[in-house]
């Protein structure tokens, strides 16, 4: 069985005219603390049932756990910057499907460049080189999923410029 | 047809909104998930889960073979689009007609009419319902001839979009090219249709909508009205249902328009009708309908009483409407908060990451459609809301007390979220007073973000 939100609603209604300051219910699925918070009541839930697959799970490498484990590319004893993303999320490398990329290997940048663009919650946001120089490498693929601390590419700094 | 399995194509608080109707109605539900979505809350509660493929949505939610092959895997007799992704997609509606299995929305007609936004607008003619002065434009130069004529400033809108998504204003000639361009290139990345149209921009106008049922064979009612006023670049913030401060013949005209533009195309299912409304004037223009079930539905069901995925699913298994319109009785006030995955306080950027607490409020006149729970992980992927939470009231003043105590005892960490604009939207003068402009949220966010900098300077908030 599962309660439904009526039923939480029933159950507050009983407890508020009570001296229990807290009820935790347990059923097959979820469990449910309702806890007295100041004038009101809030709620925590818990599922604890498994997802039930229709047909088993199969291993895709091109997902999850492989693409977590990629190397992070990250000396800079060689004096190239590294230049993350902005947010974690889906890189491209060009404004739009068929444009022309925003920079490539060799392309000049200063620190305000916009290298490519990283969509994360149907937002797309700017990602910007953020230090002047040379793009030496670029690390990530077009349309590739990145977290915050994988590299996209890599800059030699201008010189004199601030790494 | 009785609808014993059913396969839910979306994600999120609205999977496991049509999850608990299903169980509710002895449905068997199955869920189909992403990568991504594999180990989510819908998917430990969903009667079964099939994986439907990437995370990537054009892999997943966005592909119709996926979807129709993860139905077949998945024996059911129907699918649930829910809201966004696939839900008004009129291929998908076809592909599931070949199929043998049962599309829960409106027929293919009434897709094709009102997702070509165009189309919406001549149907509205049609059906004698005003619209905002404008019309299809070819180019730029046609665009600064017609916005001339209708006077700027002028709103530039995707013929093929929908969901605020690529509209632009423009304030005079001179910026037309460049916009009407840059909203042509938009329209053709995301909706894979470049053509655009212009209408007046309404500066004091309120965004009004109805909720209609019909039963596809001309047979309409509506459920009221719902104001969405509150809006951040044409996405809605705030909802609630009644519209406030609306004169009861305005209203009763709304109703009655809205009627007649769902009985123009025997409209089939759950729809809204969404208006402008001018309340200084007393005018109201139509500007589109949406042909599914939307996020802010359950404002409606709290003054209704109704459960509007179970009237969809009766509506899909060919019973029609289960009432008539005077058995619709309207009952209090209810307001809706989105609570978003984003930091109001950095520009809205996103914040993905994992949920380490979730506290929602309970108690009367609460609901709360959530995915989140303690340890649940929110994907880059998809869109920011994390949860609904709907207060209800015998009045608007009583709905308004319970969501300023539920926003309170709200407690989500681990990612940003937009919990405090949300109480100080509940908090300011001018949503308490009801009844703003779709234009009222920049200048509200602007004192906002002062007086939160404010805060930070004097150590209030982290």
């Amino acid at each position: 069985m599962e309660l439904s939100q009526e039923d939480i609603a029933e159950i507050q209604r009983l407890l508020e005219a009570s001296s229990y300051s807290e009820l935790i219910v347990e059923t097959a699925r979820q469990r449910i603390t309702l806890r007295r918070a100041g004038d009101g009541w809030i709620q925590e839930t818990q599922s604890l049932t498994h997802p039930n697959y229709v047909s088993p799970l199969q291993d895709d490498p091109s997902s999850g756990a492989a693409q977590r484990s990629r190397a992070k590319v990250a000396a800079t004893e060689d004096g190239l910057v590294n230049v993350f993303p902005p947010l974690p999320g889906t890189f491209y490398r060009a404004p739009k499907p068929g444009a022309d990329p925003f920079v490539e290997v060799g392309s000049i940048v200063n620190a305000d460049s916009v290298i490519g663009i990283i969509e994360t919650m149907k937002l797309m946001n700017p990602a910007r080189a953020g230090v002047a120089g040379t793009i030496v490498e670029i690390c990530a693929a077009n349309g590739q999923l990145m977290e915050e601390a994988e590299v996209l590419m890599r800059v030699r700094p201008q010189d004199g410029a601030p790494t | 047809m009785k609808i014993h399995r059913l396969l839910i194509a979306n994600r999120g608080e609205i999977a496991l909104r049509i999850i608990r109707t299903c169980r509710k109605l002895g449905i068997e539900s199955v869920l189909a998930a992403s990568e991504a979505d594999l180990k989510s809350v819908p998917a430990k509660l969903a009667g079964m889960t099939v994986r439907l493929g990437n995370s990537a949505p054009a892999q997943s939610y966005l592909n119709i073979e996926h979807v129709i092959a993860a139905a077949r895997e998945a024996k059911v007799q129907a699918i649930h689009p829910g809201y966004g992704f696939l839900s008004e997609n009129v291929k998908l509606a076809r592909a599931c007609a070949s199929a043998g299995i049962v599309f829960i929305g409106p027929d293919e007609q009434a897709l094709e009419g009102v997702g070509d936004k165009l189309r919406a607008r001549e149907h509205a003619v049609a059906a004698g319902l005003p619209v905002v002065p404008g019309g299809p434009v070819a180019d730029a130069d046609e665009a600064v001839a017609l916005a001339k004529k209708i006077k700027f400033p002028v709103l530039i809108k995707a013929v093929g979009g929908g969901g605020g998504r690529g509209m632009k204003r423009v304030h005079e000639p001179a910026e037309m090219k460049h916009q009407a361009e840059l909203a042509a290139a938009e329209a053709e990345a995301a909706f894979g249709d470049p053509r655009i149209y212009i209408e007046r921009y309404v500066e004091r106008g309120r965004h009004i909508e109805v909720q209609l049922l019909g039963d596809g064979r001309g047979e309409v009612v509506h459920l009221g009205t719902r104001d969405c006023s509150v809006q951040r670049r044409y996405q809605k913030l705030v909802e609630e249902a009644p519209a406030p401060n609306l004169d009861d013949k305005l209203r009763a005209a709304i109703h009655e328009a809205a009627i007649r533009f769902g009985k123009g195309l025997k409209y089939r299912g759950a729809g809204t009708v969404e208006f402008l409304v001018d309340d200084d004037r007393h005018e109201f223009y139509f500007l589109e309908m949406n042909a599914r079930i939307q996020v802010e539905h359950p404002v409606t069901e709290a003054i209704t009483g109704l459960d509007l995925i179970a009237e969809q699913i009766a509506i899909a298994e060919g019973e029609g409407l289960r009432f008539a319109q005077s058995e619709v009785a309207f009952s209090g006030h209810a307001i809706e908060c989105r609570i978003n995955a984003e930091d109001p306080l950095h520009d809205f950027r996103p914040s993905p990451g994992t949920v380490t607490t979730a506290l929602f409020p309970a108690g009367p006149g609460i609901r709360v459609d959530t995915h989140i729970e303690s340890g649940a992980v929110v994907p880059p992927f998809y869109d920011s809301l994390l949860a609904k939470i709907i207060a209800f009231g015998s009045d608007r003043n009583e709905a308004l007390n319970r969501m300023r105590r539920a926003l309170a005892s709200t407690k989500i960490e681990g990612i940003e979220t937009n919990i405090s604009l949300h109480a100080a939207l509940m908090n300011g003068n001018a949503f308490i007073q009801g009844g703003v402009h779709t234009s009222f949220f920049p200048g509200f966010l602007e004192a906002y973000l002062k007086t939160a900098g404010d805060r930070v300077l004097a150590g209030g908030v982290k």
